[in-house]
């Protein structure tokens, strides 16, 4: 395995210095001529290290076709496969699941600030639909292993959602594309960019006719730069933009608002009263991580905070909805019918809206408003029609929020790009002889009325630079490996306009590429990196002589000191259009991204495909979203396979009967039904995007019915509701404010006093480590499921595992429905393990392999684990996860750079489950004595903790009293989950308080 | 071989009936002849029921290698247990197995010490199948293992790690109480045969038979002294044996009802496994010697007198379990406990309802038909009772383990358990194991007591005149 050295790594087996080298090089004579040229390696240990060099690697792959896969230059999986096979028999032939032997030798000359064992983080950011999340990147020894939100960063905040946390295993798939492909057989960059250039220059005589690039949204000042280079040299090149869950309709609204560009965002801080129309905003969008928190900061019950009321008026229940303090179903079609007509109902002039007469309850979702002027907010959905926006800005305008708690930002996507239906009919026209297609998969995620597989043949160089092989690579002649994020120089920008630049923390594991090398090429730089590319743009833009301290400012900070997108202040009113006329009976299909695949970006993430969906705990599938009386009407039951038609066109999937969901709507999700994702994410769920239509994307009519046949569905969690138990304790804010204690107050629920409790507690006397979950903030977005995965070597099971209810997550969401089957209270709680501090796993291990510590955590010693399994079913509350096989991926080598060095991969046969992230718990131990110090409140975080987007999770020092989550516990609020049992749990929860509006009760 | 032919049996096969223990006409001579006859036999004149019943067992075998080769290879997700059902087939067998254990001891030690004669022909019988039950019991446990090859570690024994087992574990306790009764059970079983492979030393027709019991004789002579060292220590075998008989169930028992789990955390459940135990070994000592005693004719060594009275013992604690399980129902209600009430109606009427409802049929209504005297003399009518209240028993730890754990505390993480085709093929595989070891023993060794027979004959005759003197 010599060859399979990662040359980050300070430790070089020392076979590799004294085997001789498996591959020689013979033509010693090309060698020397090409290190004479200087295009070689300018220092080399060994002459198979200057083999490996792209340059001769290159030259042997044009001599030899297909022979230089063999040179030692990392392995192909299937090679890899096969030794691993090989080997794994062999040791089992020893013994099970037996680690190699390793001989290591350490640096001669220690790397700067690179300690073994010590991670170093950098910021850098990640670019979501084009928008920055800013980020700090753990890495271990040069391999980035964890994703953190940047504190300092405004689109993060500290916090991150699910995409970001899975990204890192985007970056070590296996599947990725790895080498550069012509027509599907392997070729070289060089090759490429040879044969290009010439292109290009071609191109460019021609002033870039018949050029086209598509790109997937983007904010890049680099890439626009580029862009802007380019169509200087070539002003016929025109730019078309495919991003399948970024709604159109947003931008060309804000347009309208602004009269340019903008953005329109949103201050929850300052808002009594949200309304929603069909809008997902703690999950969806750029600024979503910053809504959460600010929306969930404004429903703290203590401290003198007015408590925010949110009305969610929407369709498919949304992770925002699923909080709500009231929730309307209304069918996806008649949300703009709802917008006018409260639009209306607050003195906008609207036109009439078509249908039905206003809701019952809209009167008093009216008062609310008008009583919370300046300090309430409409947020239109978004993948609501242009309509629903510009209503929601004329109301919000009508009550006087803008400038409070409605903002506009100058937008920082670029103007004059196109749509990708006129990209489809300029390749139709014959308009694109070369196009180039910049990361997103149109072939895959174009709506089916598009038929973009038909029209990509037409162009006559397509030229794809992709992360994956996928669809659209199998129709493009040139396939380039995308580097990662992690990989590559860019910069990108967020919401309000803040700029990160991206530092790589990473080489390009397969060689992969950027965009801005590609455009470069176009651009007549063909060497150009993207750091020279991002750099030289930079130095564009900051010209004073510090440019250096600017630079690494920058990086350090991961945000550019210079000024934020300019606030717009639009005056003047907006005509609403009239709305078109629509049956409200119709059958309504409704098209959203996948809540965890999102459009089928994440569809190979092994990560993100298991973890359940928060509002169907669905794994591994796509569902179709039935309401209750749908599927009573049509006998569907859960499960059963569901066909959707829309003109003509039919997909099959199975039904998931959702409470909530208003009658005749079915929703469906992009994301999956893919053949060229990978092995993870093929051939999975069905392909929404081969029934949609791309003039009505997001919502259509057409009609759904069941089969009858079953399909074997893997879900987390079988039964919806509490079943007459009260592990979520809620009130309203009347009896809140009555009884504090509601969670605590009933007699069934009075905790156990000390006299009950037969054993004096424990005096502890360091550290007491505990921790509370605020169920009043939990949304149930599932980040911190992610964010746990990877920071503890989560191993991933499969659907059929997961369907026979094995899989692994530390902690999962509970989600419990209550009261009417069509529109029901929905009730989120996450779970760790308790570290109970009477924990019933302890006493029946019979190796003594769960223990409790001296600082209360309740550890998992894998080592001592033989697997009798007795743990988990006297575990009252489920959380440990067993090694039913070897589930951790032992043999697929890229996996290895994203483990958590400090978190053991765990072996088959062993019980695993939360250690309150102990690994962070020892290494600020380990810190703060070598500082003669405790441990400060708020220093260790756990991963869930961190990653949190509302701050419902707080992990701290019980012994500490001024500690916060001390004071959280001795908040009244604060209960235990099954007190009952006498387990003295150390993570508590904190009661659910609604806060409905008096004029809708009853 | 001509030897052989001494030991057809020479007296007259007839069932005595209700009231004797052996058929009339029996010497000394022919309670050996008869008994030792059936281990003697060369091998190809084995009743063609013997050579496919143990081809059978032998295929079945094969199939528990592969089923335990292919777990050692893959580990316990082969099975079908889960989160929350952590346990499945590996435990319910291991209890089950464990159960039928019970009979041999009881019957020889506290059936001994209770001075109940009509054991003698049925106890050594009961007693191998003890052991190979236990044995079958015992490879549960490691198999269940998601490391089995750690299992020692269950064992505490000076290490390097310093580490001793948990003892707080009732897995732990297990440890003990299985083991102490399976070596307690091998030593009891074994000194009961010395004078009786004596007996097979003496008589063998064959030099190398003569050779292999002698060396399994360990010298035995027959004297006086010997008996009587003998006795004293059969004796306190069974004095040993038979609080075990208690404690092993008991311990076991303790594996549920110390865990909290609505369902597991019964006081009811020491007792109500033992004679579950009890009740279901019986029921194997009958299924298994019925036939035997029809392919052997042995229907004058083992009568209807002891069919009977396993009969009536089998439904006096079929009673037992009867009570066990209506105190169970009764105190999920009168406990208050939310969770409890939830399990019992959960068990009754939840996804599992099934198995509880064959569980009661099995257990309690179809053994009632036992009270019934024309019931317990038609041998087939017993026999397939037995059997049912062997998969009764089966199922009532299915009920236990399954029901108990699908639906516990915290709805979100309820689940469903399902056994998969490696467990019932590691299930069958035990059977076959425990079929093919009592095939060979039947070939093998003497299936009933001769010597404690010979005692019968002497015992009838003596008593002969006297019972002449009262007619």
């Amino acid at each position: 395995m010599k060859d399979s050295v990662n040359h980050n790594s300070p430790f070089i087996p020392i076979e590799s210095l004294l085997e001789p080298p498996r591959k020689r090089v013979t033509d010693l004579q090309e060698l020397r001529e090409k290190l004479a040229s200087g295009n070689g390696p300018q220092f080399w240990r060994t002459l198979e290290e200057a083999a490996e060099s792209e340059e001769l690697h290159e030259y042997i792959e044009q001599e030899f076709p297909g022979l230089s896969g063999q040179i030692p230059q990392g392995v192909d999986r299937r090679s890899l496969l096969k030794v691993m096979g090989a080997s794994l028999a062999l040791a089992g032939a020893a013994a099970c699941t037996k680690q190699p032997k390793e001989l290591i030798v350490p640096y001669v000359r220690q790397p700067e600030n690179i300690i073994p064992g010590m991670p170093l983080f950098y910021a850098t950011a990640m670019p979501l639909h084009g928008y920055a999340r800013g980020l700090l990147v753990e890495s271990h020894l040069n391999r980035p292993t964890k994703v953190e939100g940047n504190p300092d960063h405004p689109a993060s905040l500290g916090s991150t959602g699910i995409f970001e946390q899975g990204s890192i295993l985007n970056l070590y798939d296996p599947d990725r594309s790895q080498t550069v492909l012509r027509e599907g057989r392997i070729s070289t960059y060089s090759e490429f960019t040879g044969l290009f250039s010439t292109a290009a220059q071609g191109i460019t005589e021609r002033k870039g006719e018949g050029l086209a690039i598509l790109t997937g949204v983007t904010t890049s000042p680099t890439l626009i730069s580029q862009m802007q280079a380019l169509s200087t040299s070539n002003p016929a090149v025109k730019w078309y933009v495919h991003e399948p869950s970024v709604n159109p309709a947003m931008a060309s609204a804000a347009r309208k608002i602004a009269g340019k560009n903008a953005f329109v965002s949103y201050d929850l801080s300052k808002a009594d009263v949200i309304v929603s129309l069909d809008a997902d905003f703690l999950t969806n969008g750029p600024a979503s991580v910053v809504y959460s928190k600010q929306f969930s900061a404004r429903r703290a019950v203590e401290g003198g905070n007015k408590r925010n009321r949110y009305y969610a008026i929407e369709c498919t229940q949304t992770v925002g909805g699923s909080i709500a303090d009231h929730r309307f179903p209304v069918k996806s079609s008649q949300i703009a019918v709802v917008a006018y007509q409260l639009a209306k109902a607050l003195g906008v002039n609207a036109p009439d809206a078509p249908g039905a007469a206003a809701p019952s309850w809209l009167n008093a979702v009216v008062q609310d408003l008008q009583g919370a002027k300046g300090r309430s907010v409409v947020i239109p959905g978004e993948f609501q029609p242009e309509s629903v926006h510009l209503a929601a800005h004329a109301i919000n305008a009508a009550l006087g929020n803008i400038g409070q708690t409605v903002i506009l930002y100058e937008g920082v996507e670029p103007e004059g790009t196109h749509s990708t239906e006129e990209l489809v009919s300029d390749l139709n026209n014959g308009h694109v002889e070369t196009l180039i297609i910049l990361g997103p998969n149109p072939v895959y995620s174009a709506a089916s009325t598009l038929n973009f597989k038909d029209a990509i043949r037409k162009a006559r160089l397509v030229v794809r630079l992709g992360q994956m092989f996928d669809e659209t690579s199998l129709f493009s002649h040139w396939h380039i490996p995308e580097a990662h994020y992690l990989e590559t120089w860019s910069d990108s920008r967020a919401f309000d306009g803040t700029i990160t630049i991206q530092q790589p923390l990473i080489e390009p594991l397969y060689g992969g590429k950027s965009a801005h090398e590609i455009l470069s090429i176009l651009i007549g730089k063909p060497d150009q990196t993207s750091h020279d590319a991002v750099k030289s743009y930079w130095q564009t833009q900051y010209k004073a002589a510090d440019f250096q301290t600017f630079w690494q400012r920058s990086l350090h900070d991961g945000w550019v000191n210079v000024p934020k997108s300019g606030i717009l202040n639009p005056s003047g009113s907006i005509a609403l259009p009239v709305l078109p006329a629509a049956d409200a009976n119709a059958v309504e299909i409704v098209f959203r991204p996948d809540p965890t695949i999102g459009d089928g970006t994440w569809s190979n993430n092994g990560w993100l495909q298991e973890l359940p969906k928060p509002q169907t705990k669905m794994t591994w599938d796509n569902v179709v979203l039935v309401s209750p009386k749908d599927a009573q009407a049509q006998h569907i039951a859960g499960a059963d396979l569901v066909e959707v038609t829309v003109d003509g066109r039919t997909i099959k999937g199975p039904a998931w009967i959702a409470p909530g969901l208003p009658e005749g709507s079915f929703t469906i999700t992009f994301g999956y039904g893919r053949s060229g994702s990978g092995r993870v994410g093929n051939e999975i769920g069905y392909n929404a995007y081969s029934i949609q239509n791309a003039a009505m994307p997001y919502v259509t009519t057409g009609t759904a019915k069941g089969t009858g046949v079953h399909y074997r569905i893997a879900n987390t969690q079988e039964t919806q509701t509490m079943a007459g138990r009260a592990p979520v304790r809620a009130a309203d804010i009347a009896e809140f404010s009555e009884h504090p204690n509601f969670p605590t107050n009933e007699e069934e629920f009075k905790p156990l006093t000390q006299e009950e409790n037969e054993y004096k507690p424990w005096p502890y006397t360091g550290y007491k480590w505990g921790m509370t979950i605020d169920l009043n903030v939990c949304t149930g977005c599932s980040a911190c499921i992610i964010a746990c995965q990877s920071e503890n070597n989560i191993a991933v099971v499969g659907k059929d595992q997961v369907a026979r209810g094995r899989h692994m997550h530390w902690i999962r969401v509970d989600r419990y429905y209550h009261g009417n089957l069509d529109n029901p209270e929905v009730y989120n709680q996450p779970i760790p393990c308790m570290h109970c501090e009477q924990a019933p796993c302890e006493v029946v291990c019979p190796v003594a392999a769960t223990v409790h510590s001296n600082e209360g955590i309740n550890e998992m010693v894998y080592n001592r684990c033989v697997g009798t399994r007795y743990c988990s079913n006297n575990c009252p509350y489920k959380v440990r996860r067993f090694n039913f096989y070897l589930f951790s991926d032992w043999n697929t080598q890229s996996l290895y750079g994203m483990r958590n060095p400090d978190v053991t991969v765990r072996s088959r046969g062993v019980m695993e489950k939360c250690s309150y992230c102990i690994q962070r718990i020892q290494e600020n131990k380990i810190k703060t004595e070598k500082e003669g110090r405790t441990i400060r409140d708020g220093e260790v975080l756990t991963a869930c903790q961190q990653v949190c987007p509302t701050n419902a999770i707080t992990f701290g020092n019980l012994n500490d009293k001024k500690s916060k989550v001390a004071q959280l516990q001795a908040l009244q609020r604060n209960y235990n989950l099954l007190d009952d049992l006498n387990t003295r749990p150390r993570t508590t929860y904190l009661g659910y308080v609604r806060n409905p509006n008096e004029a809708l009760k009853g | 071989m001509a030897n052989t032919e001494n030991y057809i049996p020479t007296v007259e096969v007839v069932d005595p009936g209700p009231d004797r223990i052996l058929g009339p006409g029996h010497d000394y001579e022919t309670v050996t002849k008869r008994i030792a006859g059936v281990a003697y036999q060369p091998f190809k004149n084995s009743p063609k029921k013997w050579l496919v019943g143990a081809f059978i067992s032998f295929v079945f075998v094969n199939i528990f290698m592969v089923a335990v080769s292919y777990l050692f290879l893959r580990g316990v997700g082969i099975w079908g247990i889960n989160i929350p059902v952590a346990w499945g087939f590996a435990i319910i067998n291991f209890v089950w197995w464990i159960g039928i254990g019970h009979a041999g001891t009881l019957i020889s030690a506290i059936l001994f010490l209770l001075k109940q004669d009509w054991r003698q022909s049925i106890s050594r019988f009961s007693e191998a199948m003890t052991l190979f039950a236990v044995a079958c019991a015992g490879m549960f446990p490691i198999l269940h293992l998601g490391r089995p090859w750690l299992a020692y570690w269950l064992i505490p024994y000076p290490n390097s790690m310093w580490l001793w087992p948990q003892p707080r574990s009732p897995l732990e306790w297990d440890v003990f109480a299985v083991s102490t009764y399976a070596t307690t059970s091998v030593v009891f079983w074994y000194v009961g045969l010395i004078p009786d492979l004596a007996a097979m030393r003496d008589a063998a027709p064959h030099l190398w038979q003569k050779r292999a019991y002698a060396i399994l004789a360990l010298g035995w002579r027959n004297s006086a002294i010997h008996w009587h060292r003998y006795q004293k220590a059969y004796l306190l075998l069974a004095g040993l044996a038979t609080p075990l008989v208690l404690s092993v169930h008991t311990i076991v028992s303790f594996d549920f009802a110390i865990a909290q789990l609505p369902g597991w955390h019964t006081t009811i459940f020491p007792p109500y496994f033992v004679a579950g135990a009890v009740y279901s070994g019986f029921a194997m000592v009958l299924t298994l010697m019925i036939p035997l005693r029809r392919w052997y004719n042995m229907k004058d060594l083992v009568t209807l007198r002891h069919i009977d009275a396993a009969s009536k013992l089998m439904l006096g604690v079929g009673l037992i379990v009867a009570y066990g399980y209506g105190m169970e129902a009764f105190f999920s209600w009168y406990s208050g406990d939310k969770y409890e009430s939830f399990m019992y109606w959960n068990r009754i009427t939840g996804p599992y309802g099934w198995s509880y409802a064959m569980l009661i049929s099995c257990n309690i209504v179809i053994p009632q038909a036992l009270w019934f005297e024309r019931v317990r003399h038609n041998i087939v009518a017993v026999w397939l009772i037995s059997i049912v209240i062997n998969i009764g028993m089966w199922l009532e730890r299915f009920v236990i383990v399954v029901t108990s754990l699908h639906r516990d505390f915290l709805p979100s993480s309820w689940g469903k358990y399902v056994g998969t085709q490696w467990d019932w093929a590691t299930y069958a595989g035990t059977i076959g194991f425990f079929m093919l070891l009592i095939f060979l023993f039947v070939r093998t060794l003497p299936s009933i007591s001769i010597f404690e027979l010979r005692e019968v004959v002497h015992h009838d005759k003596q008593l002969e005149p006297l019972v002449e003197e009262t007619i």
